[in-house]
């Protein structure tokens, strides 16, 4: 039976309760009667012979670009891309598909006697990863073979000896990438598409950009003319990347791309029950929620966390594409909606979004308050296509106990954002202006980006420009069952219950204002007309 | 005064901890069915099911048979050379059949041979489907139309190496006559070309005739005929006509002797155990005649 798509539910009074993921926890919540829920079309078939199809996607590339094996060769210069810790979410049970691709590759290479092979984790500013991460997303066999010598590596956009500049963009944006990168006879870049936002130019123009470069778009500016991330042709951080990628490819940088999609089983049988319709919920899934939710009410938050953390997705391929960047790009796009669009009609006044344990910023770490804002305003709210759910002025009400708590080792410039910056504005435009120079050239952030498991000193600005385009649309943000004072240094407003939240909205939004909840994760993209 | 046993939280129950209420936008799904032929009776050929039928069919079934039936079988040697998988085709008159049937089979099938039962009647509550399963292998047939999830089943258990009963008829005998036969066991030899051993039994209506709730002692006969394989010209209708030819046959073989049953069989004679088509009254009163209908235990003359 193929798979049910995307569904809108009108809430009537035998409607039950609805679910609220809240951080390490979960709650199910009454929506007033007239409310939509949407819920994410289910999980698309996986492909039968995954190591397969990425065989044949080698062989038989898309665009112009010749066949992998062709553009292999003995005494080249191979550099292997990949995607970092933050894909795909939550990380997915072995084998990854980074570790079939790569593997793929490698034998292929093997075959045309290339010795000078190196591996790059794609980090942009992101943290770096431990090897036990490294290990998991490529496996034994590849991690064994190259990271004892030194040919496993991790993109570090503070090594002015590892960048290279390739170019300037009509705009006059800095191209500034990876030198290994850059100087290799062939790149192969290898994704997990788990958004439609990830892939395309923005894997290369990013993922090995230094600061200098990545400004470019990761800035309030561009953030605000992104509507949204998930629409490329309506994203002006895709435009930037394209831009961007122009000059890559005019520079003469080759680059192989491939990217896979995944299907939306996110979540193992035990909790099946967090990626179902609540009225199909059997006795076993209320026997686990039931269980669940209030073993987790008991449970420190630290054992919590591991607890989700632990958590590996049964994710599974739905598609491998490779070839010319764009080409590949668009194929895998098409993948992606086709997995995760769901048809709404007409914006809300209220949206409302049950936030989870995990973003792409906090794999084994804590979501700080700046990544709970980051989650709901930059992430959910940009899942649309066509308009925002909810209406310009409308509100957000999002769901998370949002402690004051901050991995210091991971990140511990937010923890001076919070402290210091967004104690004085929560502008986005103000905070660009006075504050982001300073913790982008801080030695101290730049020594823990580059020799601890640190985020770069201006990523919490980052997650920040990233709520920007909710912030300038939304009316109002209201959090439910957060830490009032975390709540409140965010700029938002703290409410109790759901109730309390939507009383306080009626402030803005009147009386009788239409509400809409996403049911995520699952992840979906709202197709709004 | 009245008295609540039941505490409030209990009877005031609601999601989750009862089934969520449906929403009345959302149209129903079909249901997803889970008896009949679409129950699944995996589990009751894993090794730890098979052991513990396996001593219930030797350790209380046979004894039981023997004492209820007494039956005595005939033919075990024409199928002397056969093994496994193979098709039991066999006349169907009452409940006793199939356990007289898997007691009777030589040991080399009796423990992996699986029995054709109707969907409709041993499927239809998921109890009986457990109890079927467990207690005679049974797997879900549809009887009323053609399933193509019954044959294929059926056909990947003979691909596995189980053999099985099938009662070509469809159902026990309403009156006593035999009922024509169904092509379903013919189907699955020409498909699988696998051999179908015909066999008969005779008396098991003495004990539980079809309606009767009390069981009577009685003897039985089990007659093994010899292994009918279709051959590449013929078709289904052509085996199965085969197969309801050999069990008159052998049915003429237990009521006379061989060599009558041979030399009427030669020149077309057999009686049909379907019996005459005329009126029920008919129907009934030749039954009487040329049949065994008496115990050979219980005395031919009153005691005066």
């Amino acid at each position: 039976m193929s798979p049910r798509p995307g569904f809108v539910l009108d809430v009537d009074r035998s409607t039950p309760p609805t679910l609220f993921w809240h951080g390490e926890n979960y709650r199910l919540e009454r929506l007033p009667v007239g409310s939509r829920v949407l819920y994410p079309p289910e999980p698309v078939a996986a492909l039968t012979d995954p190591d397969g199809a990425v065989r044949q996607a080698l062989v038989e590339p898309l665009g112009d670009s010749p066949p992998l094996p062709e553009l292999l060769h003995a005494g080249m210069r191979l550099t292997i891309c990949f995607d970092d810790i933050s894909l795909p979410l939550p990380p997915m049970r072995r084998p990854d598909n980074r570790q079939r691709v790569i593997e793929a590759v490698l034998e292929l290479a093997a075959e045309a006697g290339v010795d000078d092979v190196v591996l790059i984790a794609a980090l942009a500013l992101h943290r770096r990863m431990t090897d036990d991460e490294l290990r998991h997303a490529l496996g034994d066999r590849v991690f064994n073979a190259f990271a004892p010598n030194g040919l496993l590596l991790q993109h570090d956009a503070e090594d002015p000896s590892a960048l290279v500049h390739v170019g300037t963009t009509d705009a006059g944006e800095d191209v500034e990438i990876n030198k290994r990168a850059a100087e290799s006879d062939l790149i192969v870049y290898v994704n997990i598409n788990l958004v439609a936002m990830d892939g395309g130019w923005k894997s290369t123009a990013t993922g090995l950009a230094s600061y200098k470069s990545l400004r470019h778009h990761h800035n309030v500016r561009t953030m605000q003319h992104s509507k949204s991330f998930m629409d490329q042709h309506r994203s002006e951080l895709h435009s930037s990347n394209w831009r961007m990628g122009k000059v890559i490819r005019d520079a003469g940088v080759k680059i192989f791309q491939i990217e896979t999609t995944l299907n939306s089983d996110t979540f193992p049988s035990q909790f099946a029950f967090l990626q179902k319709r609540e009225w199909e919920w059997s006795a076993k899934d209320r026997a686990a929620f039931l269980a669940s939710s209030k073993a987790l009410d008991r449970t420190p938050s630290r054992v919590a966390r591991s607890i989700f953390h632990s958590i590996k997705a049964p994710h599974a391929m739905t598609s491998v594409q490779a070839g010319e960047v764009e080409a590949v790009h668009q194929r895998t796009t098409e993948k992606v909606y086709e997995q995760q669009l769901v048809p709404v009609e007409g914006q809300t006044d209220i949206v409302t979004m049950g936030l989870p344990y995990i973003c792409p910023y906090n794999v084994n770490s804590v979501m700080n308050p700046i990544l709970v804002a980051c989650l709901g305003l930059g992430y959910f709210f940009n899942l649309y296509r066509g308009k925002p759910v909810v209406r310009e002025g409308g509100v957000a009400i999002l769901s998370h106990p949002t402690p004051w708590e901050f991995n210091p080792v991971h990140h511990p410039s937010y923890i001076d954002f919070f402290e210091q910056v967004l104690a004085e504005t929560t502008d986005p435009l103000e905070i660009e202006a006075k504050f982001e120079e300073d913790f982008a050239t801080d030695p101290w952030y730049i020594h823990l980006y580059r020799t601890s498991y640190a985020y770069h000193g201006v990523h919490p600005f980052y997650m920040w420009y990233w709520c920007a385009h909710a912030l300038q649309h939304l009316g109002g943000v209201i959090i439910v069952g957060g830490d009032p004072k975390s709540v409140r240094r965010l700029g938002f407003k703290s409410a109790s219950t759901l109730v309390d939240a939507l009383e306080m909205a009626s402030d803005i939004v009147g009386r009788s204002p239409t509400i809409t909840h996403l049911h995520c994760p699952p992840l979906m993209i709202a197709d709004v007309t | 005064m009245k008295v609540n046993l039941v505490p409030g939280y209990l009877r005031r129950r609601s999601f989750p901890l009862a089934s969520p209420p449906w929403p009345g936008g959302v149209e129903r799904p079909p249901v997803e069915r889970r008896t009949g032929v679409d129950f699944d009776t995996g589990w009751a050929r894993r090794w730890g099911v098979r052991l513990a039928r396996a001593v219930v069919l030797d350790g209380v079934s046979r004894p039981l048979v023997k004492a209820v039936a007494q039956p005595t079988i005939d033919g075990l040697d024409r199928i002397e050379g056969l093994d496994g998988p193979v098709i039991f085709a066999a006349n169907h008159a009452s409940h006793v059949d199939t356990p007289l049937m898997l007691t009777s089979l030589p040991e080399r099938f009796r423990h992996r041979t699986a029995v054709a039962a109707g969907a409709d009647y041993f499927f239809d509550k998921r109890w009986k489907g457990v109890l079927w399963a467990f207690a005679i292998n049974a797997i879900p047939i549809e009887r009323v139309k053609v399933s193509l999830k019954s044959t294929r089943l059926a056909e990947r258990l003979l691909h596995d190496g189980w053999s099985l009963v099938i009662f070509p008829e469809g159902g026990r005998s309403p009156d006593g006559w035999g009922q024509s036969h169904r092509a379903g066991a013919a189907f699955l030899a020409v498909r699988s070309s696998l051999p179908v051993v015909p066999v008969h039994l005779e008396g098991t209506r003495r004990i539980l005739a079809k309606g009767r709730t009390g069981l009577n002692l009685s003897t039985t006969h089990v007659t093994f005929g010899s292994p009918i394989r279709p051959r590449p010209d013929e078709d289904t209708r052509q085996v199965a006509a085969r197969i309801e030819r050999a069990i008159e046959i052998l049915a003429d073989e237990q009521a006379t002797d061989w060599w009558a049953a041979q030399r009427r069989a030669s020149t077309g004679k057999t009686p049909s155990l379907t019996g005459p088509s005329s009126g029920a009254w008919q129907r009934t009163w030749a039954l009487g005649e040329g049949r065994r209908r008496t115990s050979p235990n219980r005395p031919a003359w009153p005691k005066l």
